[in-house]
């Protein structure tokens, strides 16, 4: 235990002075996460306030379609008159010079006058997202105007234009504030384990690779000490520094949280103090879990390289199981919290959406992971152990 | 101090020094080390002299426990390495071939570590400190991080830190290596003192005239097996050549024969 405390304040105190190890355990690791979510949602209310504003417009031939072009302009569209053909169009906006052009060909009015069809061309690129909602809104505009038309036309022939409407569809959301928010801050909980790897990368790599490349391996081995204690202290250094990465990351959250308006769209946040505490407890157990995972993937490699190589992959390895959530959208069961990294991320989403979490999930999550743990920490002690830990 | 200590023991006919008896290793198909016996007594410096990838390094490495024989055994001052382990690695004190520090520590802080580690308690290691940087002449930069230190002290460092708990028997693998000359003499005169001190050191080398200016006894090593054993006059008297360097071709000529 002596030689375990000595290792690890050292590894603690040797890590404190090396700059790559702080930046990406206290800085880039912690705050990626939070930095992204703040410019997501930024991006997000841009986006919704624009759908608000008054759509913008490019029409040719509106002087074949004075009345379409009233009623457009009545609802608030702001028209733009540029008289082009439909290639011209076509060439317009695939250049990106404006976003939508609606073409109203010249035959439109007489086949309006006749009662045929009369087709009017909206041309856009529905791969941009911005003008989708533009062209989005020309077409209901359009659709309204086109059963206006036909109300009209059916109450000229004497029929009741209600024949023409036998369903009505009502869309009700029972959608939530703080569940609708759960799409936003889904991915929030990828983040949060995210600081939680990168808090440790450095000093996974640099106390067992780092400590080969150095050539300072050997005579560690030589002295009289438990390999399980320098395995233990150095693993337990890796701990800490994952823990404080974790903390940094959960306080940046509530910082963002507190100054990104989420109510706006129509989300209430629920991310105050008291729920960064119980993040922090909900991913306590995965930390030494974490710590372990890398030290056991970073021992078996002969460099540095080659440990940032491996280590960077497994820093995606928490992603599989919370994708496989989202592709089948499961939720907080039982069998589900003996998957470390899937448990966390359901019990977090729990707390987040406020539902009830039961203290049995919270104990089996805790046990699983720190389980994993314990078995890896026994193999990286073994695999100290061999004659060919000295490379 | 440290010398009239162990000249105390040696009185009370408590056996120090390094054996190796009948040791084997092989790795996969290499049989890399096979049958070496020798001993390395206390108060000399023994070199182990063989050319590169003889089995030199296994040799030590056998020696100081990080590597188990396949048979035979090794003691340290009497203790068995593998039944004592512990015991026996606190007699000894270890330069291994790649000898690297931690650079963002002092080089105090590296020599502290190890202490620590050996369980030295908190007051003797600060006067064991003091005195091996006194000794090594540490005192202008022990204070600075390894990084930044000259190889010489870097070496100086890494001695300190093998004799931090004051082990009465020293293993170096080819701790000339890749030094400038500098840092080679300051490096034989740290061996002399050791030596001078009562200290048993043994180095593995593969210049000859470095065996040559620094030990007693010389253990010849070729493909694994001890093919000459002894002072550095019996083996020149033993080969009838003139020189070591001669008398070391012939030893090794004949290894190759039988081997």
């Amino acid at each position: 235990m002596g030689a375990l405390l000595v290792v690890f304040r050292k590894e603690f105190n040797e890590n404190l002075r090396d700059r790559r190890t702080l930046l990406s355990a206290l800085l880039l690791g912690p705050l990626l996460g939070p930095l992204m979510f703040g410019l997501m949602v930024s991006r997000m209310l841009e986006q919704s306030v624009a759908s608000d504003e008054p759509v913008a417009l490019t029409i040719s031939g509106s002087d074949t379609a004075r009345n379409l072009t009233r009623y457009l302009q009545s609802q608030g569209v702001h028209l733009t008159m540029a008289p082009m053909s439909e290639d011209q169009a076509r060439a317009a906006v695939m250049s990106g010079r404006v976003p939508v052009v609606l073409v109203i060909p010249d035959d439109y009015a007489a086949r309006l006058r006749a009662g045929t069809p009369a087709p009017v061309l909206l041309v856009a690129d529905s791969s941009d997202s911005q003008t989708r909602k533009t062209a989005d809104r020309a077409r209901q505009l359009l659709a309204g105007y086109s059963s206006a038309i036909a109300q009209s036309r059916l109450q000229i022939r004497g029929v009741d234009p209600l024949l023409a409407a036998p369903v009505l569809v009502v869309d009700v959301d029972v959608a939530t504030p703080s569940g609708r928010a759960v799409v936003v801050v889904g991915f929030m909980t990828y983040f949060v384990l995210f600081a939680v790897l990168m808090g440790g990368l450095y000093l996974a790599i640099d106390s067992t690779a780092g400590e080969r490349e150095r050539g300072s391996l050997e005579a560690l081995l030589s002295l009289p000490v438990a390999r399980s204690s320098l395995v233990g202290g150095k693993i337990l250094a890796t701990c800490v520094y994952m823990c404080l990465s974790l903390a940094l990351s959960l306080g940046a959250f509530v910082c963002v949280f507190r100054f990104v308006p989420l109510e706006k769209l129509g989300m209430s946040a629920n991310l105050g103090v008291g729920t960064a505490l119980a993040f922090f407890a909900i991913c306590l157990p995965f930390v030494p879990l974490g710590a372990a995972l890398m030290t056991f993937v970073a021992s078996f490699t002969r460099s540095y390289r080659e440990a940032q190589t491996y280590l960077t992959l497994v820093l995606l390895v928490p992603t599989l199981p919370i994708a496989f959530a989202s592709i089948y959208s499961l939720k907080t069961r039982g069998s589900l919290m003996f998957v470390p990294s899937l448990s966390q991320h359901l019990l977090m989403t729990s707390v987040l959406r406020e539902e009830p979490v039961a203290a049995l999930d919270i104990c089996v999550s805790a046990a699983a992971s720190l389980s994993a743990a314990i078995v890896l920490f026994v193999l990286i002690a073994r695999h100290w152990r061999r004659e060919t830990m000295l490379g | 101090m440290e010398a009239s200590a162990r000249s105390k023991r040696a009185q009370r006919g408590i056996p120090r020094m390094i054996e190796a008896f009948g040791l084997s290793k092989r790795f996969g198909d290499v049989q890399a080390v096979r049958d070496v016996s020798f001993v390395a007594r206390d108060g000399e410096i023994t070199g182990i002299l063989g050319a590169n990838g003889a089995g030199k390094s296994t040799c030590l490495r056998l020696l100081y426990g990080v590597l188990t024989p396949d048979s035979g055994r090794a003691c340290i001052d009497g203790i068995d390495i593998l039944g004592e382990t512990s015991k026996a690695r606190g007699h000894l004190g270890v330069l291994p071939h790649s000898a690297g520090l931690y650079g963002n520590l002092t080089a105090l802080e590296n020599i502290e570590y190890f202490g620590r580690l050996l369980g030295l308690e908190r007051r003797r290691l600060r006067s064991r400190t003091a005195e091996i940087a006194r000794v090594l002449g540490m005192e202008s930069f022990i204070g600075r991080r390894a990084k930044v230190l000259s190889q010489g002290q870097r070496i100086k460092t890494a001695l300190a830190r093998a004799l931090v708990h004051d082990p009465g028997n020293i293993v170096l693998d080819e701790p000339t290596n890749g030094l400038d000359v500098m840092a080679i003499r300051s490096l034989r005169e740290l061996m002399q003192s050791l030596k001078a001190q009562g200290r048993c050191v043994l180095f593995s080398s593969h210049v000859m005239q470095e065996v040559a200016a620094l030990c007693d006894r010389v253990v010849i090593i070729g493909h694994g097996k001890v093919l000459a054993d002894g002072t550095l006059q019996s083996i020149r008297d033993g080969n009838a050549a003139a020189s070591l360097e001669e008398a070391f071709l012939q030893v090794l000529e004949s290894g190759e024969g039988t081997g």
